[in-house]
């Protein structure tokens, strides 16, 4: 006769997760193969040439003992539609897997519909924490297929912005991570600061969020009467009131315990990753796109890059903290050397002619319309162009086919990248630091699904 | 124009392309020995990989010698110590396209190349997962493909009396 | 006993006054964020235009004590079964503000991904138009809301199950204009 309690603890069926997306989720640790099985577990480096040994992952624990719980896609502290399915071992995480599509949204297609005008409306719905940046990759992208030179002035108003929008990008990290780690009054603090800078995107622009101001040739409207004054003000009160921020969490002891030496990542493993933005920086690589392959006219300011040390979370919120405050110094900067002049290219085959002229010529309403129907002819080609967004490098791949619409527009999204470090970042953390986790790769769900 | 790493596969064709990038314009055995030759030779990281559906413009210029495709994989790799990109552009096959997963060689290509599975069907061979990663899992079809309709729907109102 | 001899004052009225009193002063409403949208959905909560002006700050993550569901962004094919299972595990009543051009028509992105308006799946009272409808459009699609409940129902079940569509609506709620609306900046 067998023991009677084993036979119960045969008889049991282990906890199988039926899920929806099948296959996508995470299986069962038998049922995964090898590769895949290193990933979930964030086995990043292994010696070229060895496959991975799963057998050499201690688990300590029978298959049974542990369970496979689900987070996501409606959960406060995903940021977004993110479901990350997780393998617990009590309270600790063995393996993790992000799936993704929640919000896929066709962008790329619907980008090979629409004309290279009314292509920037589209990619600015991708990150839309960022909106500039991702016009701007865009812009840039285009304007070196057309081979167009954008007047200084548009360089600058470019720099300005994007620098604007990576304070308020960094702001609603602020506060999303304020809320994920409990601190409601960073919350209320990152979206009140935040409101500045919107009040001014929308008296430049017109809209709050996905500003479609960058535009290829230039930007869509020139600074407001006083901008110098605006930005001014935003400049020093956000100077100010980083340091309250600083007095609110860096030195919190609750704070410090939450992000200090929790789930760090060393360099190797960020670039194996493919990693970038802030979560390579906190590794201690200096690369910054702004000062390694400058663009617009990164190379005329005075910045800062700054780096972390030991990869952790405490050092990816320094370095946001930190970046807000470069930024603001790169916004003086332009202030006092904003260029006069155009604000977009005079090329008559990409810019509409000025609004006071359509009423008077008849020529110059065909070549508005034309534009706005039919749109820019460019030239065959392709490029990648790459810039520093506030997660990292965002590159805009775009094959053209010598028509008015891109062949093909493919976004290279940093959240989508840098969401493959989750994994290795949760791997033997608590479940509470998860969500930190979550909360300093800031992914961004528009972006990362498109 | 630079010269490509000594142990890189003899025959490769590279050109200039704008920018200042490098292409390159391997075969599908070349593909991934080329890769490994440039990553040993100092480019860290892989940016992006994507795929390409030239089913409606299969006239594209390519440099002399290299057979065009339908499928193309475009693979940009930077190398951070020489702040230089180079653009890898496979033939991947036209009926069944396929080529050969990067992930021994950057495990950051992982998501990137699924998603390349997922919107244009490429195969990527030795790749650790190959499943769906933006569609649900129940879906047909690969939506970036150029014969796959972008799915519009006729925009109808409501309330608007029928035609009269 | 005769009302004369209370120790207290009182006030007289209808129960139904007094329930959709109730209601429409402590509508919770559900963290459901999806894109874009969802940012200026949490602006709204934020300092600046303080939701909890309207007792509606308590954004609740559990759908089993949320009233309303603010579908905020773009609904993708794949999200769809999920949205409608949050949707039916709230408690009743409850209704659904559809914020923004994507929810409510699929707005820009009309193409294979996006479910063209979210009112296929759950019942839609109110639309809020706008990419991103800001703040303001939110509180004012809010407080059309707090009218609608207030002249409501406190009864009516909805269909639940089968698409809705405008013309199932048995008794069409005419639109008053609520006396306490104002748009502007509050700057
Ligand atoms: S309506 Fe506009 S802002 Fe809202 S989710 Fe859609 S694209 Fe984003």
């Amino acid at each position: 006769m067998s023991d009677p309690t084993v036979r119960a603890a045969e008889r049991l069926e282990p906890l199988v997760v039926e899920t929806s997306e099948g296959a996508q989720g995470l299986q069962r640790r038998e049922a995964t193969p090898a590769g895949e099985l290193s990933r979930e577990v964030g086995s990043v480096l292994r010696v070229d040439g060895h496959a991975f040994d799963p057998s050499s992952i201690d688990y300590e624990r029978r298959d049974d003992e542990t369970m496979i719980i689900n987070m996501g896609p409606s959960h406060p502290s995903t940021h977004g539609v993110l479901r990350i399915m997780l393998e617990l071992d009590g309270e600790f995480v063995l393996r993790a897997k992000p799936v993704i599509g929640y919000l896929h949204t066709g962008m790329e297609k619907t980008g090979e519909e629409l004309s290279y005008v009314q292509g920037a409306t589209n990619v600015t719905r991708m990150d839309y924490l960022s909106p500039v940046t991702n016009e701007l990759s865009y812009s840039l992208a285009v304007e070196s297929l057309l081979g167009i030179e954008v007047p200084e002035r548009a360089t600058w108003i470019r720099m300005m912005m994007s620098e604007l929008n990576r304070i308020s990008s960094h702001l609603v990290w602020m506060a999303t991570n304020g809320m994920d780690l409990g601190s409601t009054s960073m919350m209320i603090y990152g979206f009140r600061e935040r409101e500045l800078i919107l009040a001014f995107f929308e008296k430049t622009a017109g809209l709050r969020l996905n500003l479609n101001y960058v535009r290829p040739g230039g930007v869509a409207a020139d600074l407001p009467d006083g901008w110098e004054d605006d930005v001014t003000v935003i400049c020093d009160t956000i100077d100010e009131r980083t340091y309250e921020y600083d007095q609110l969490l860096t030195g919190q002891p609750i704070f410090r315990e939450r992000m200090v030496g929790v789930a760090p990542i060393t360099a190797e493993e960020a670039l194996a990753l493919s990693v970038t933005g802030p979560l390579l920086r906190s590794t201690g690589v200096p690369w910054d796109l702004r000062r390694t392959m400058p663009y617009l006219a990164y190379d005329q300011v005075d910045f800062d890059v700054i780096v972390g040390t030991y990869g952790d979370n405490f050092d990816r919120y320094a370095i946001r903290l930190n970046e807000m405050r470069e930024s603001i110094r790169i916004i003086r900067q332009c202030i006092e050397m904003m260029p006069r002049g155009d604000y977009r290219s005079q090329d008559p085959k990409v810019t509409p002619p000025p609004r006071a002229r359509i009423g008077e010529s008849m020529e110059a309403l065909i070549h508005h319309f034309k534009l706005f129907t039919e749109g820019f002819h460019v030239p065959q080609g392709e490029v990648y162009s790459a810039i520093e967004s506030p997660r990292g490098e965002i590159g805009c791949y775009l094959v053209s086919d010598g028509g008015p619409k891109p062949y093909r527009i493919h976004v290279r999204a940093p959240s989508f990248v840098n969401l493959q470090a989750v994994p290795l970042l949760m791997r033997g953390g608590s479940m509470s630091d998860a969500i930190t986790v979550i909360s300093t790769v800031d992914p961004i769900m528009g972006e990362v699904d498109r | 124009m630079i010269e490509l790493p000594a142990n890189a596969p003899a025959g490769v064709i590279t050109a200039d392309v704008l920018k200042s990038d490098i292409g390159c314009f391997p075969t599908r055995e070349q593909y991934f020995g080329l890769v490994s030759a440039l990553k040993a030779d100092g480019f860290e990281l892989c940016a992006d990989v994507c795929g390409v559906d030239y089913l409606e413009y299969a006239e594209r210029s390519l440099p002399e010698g290299v057979l065009p495709t339908r499928f193309e994989v475009v693979v940009n790799l930077l190398s951070m110590s020489r702040r230089q990109r180079v653009r890898i552009r496979v033939q991947a096959g036209t009926e069944s396209p396929a080529v050969d997963s990067l992930f021994t060689l950057y495990p950051g290509s992982e998501a990137m190349e699924r998603e390349a599975f997922d919107m244009f069907g490429i195969i990527f061979n030795g790749h650790p997962d190959l499943t769906r990663i933006l569609m649900p899992e129940d879906w047909e079809g690969h939506p970036l493909r150029k014969d796959y309709g972008a799915g519009r729907v006729p925009v109808q109102f409501k309330e608007a009396p029928g035609p009269r | 006993m005769a009302l004369e001899d209370l120790q207290h004052n009182f006030l007289t009225g209808r129960i139904e006054d007094l329930v959709r009193w109730a209601r429409r002063a402590s509508v919770w409403p559900a963290t459901f964020g999806l894109a874009c949208c969802a940012i200026e959905m949490m602006a709204a909560g934020g300092a600046d235009f303080d939701l909890a002006r309207y007792g509606m700050e308590v954004f609740r993550n559990s759908p089993r004590q949320a009233d309303l569901m603010i579908v905020a962004g773009r609904v993708s094919q794949k999200m769809a079964p999920v949205l409608r299972q949050v949707y039916d595990q709230m408690m009743e009543p409850k209704w659904v503000i559809s914020m923004g051009v994507c929810a409510s028509t699929g707005g820009l992105f009309n193409n294979y991904a996006i479910v063209q308006g979210v009112d296929q799946i759950v019942p839609v009272d109110v639309y809020a138009p706008g990419c991103p409808p800001s703040p303001e459009t939110l509180m004012h699609a809010i407080l059309t809301l707090h009218e609608q409940i207030r002249t409501g129902e406190i009864l009516k079940r909805r269909s639940s199950g089968e698409p809705t569509h405008l013309d199932h609506q048995e008794s069409p709620w005419t639109p008053e204009v609520p006396v306490a609306v104002r748009l502007g900046t509050p700057k």
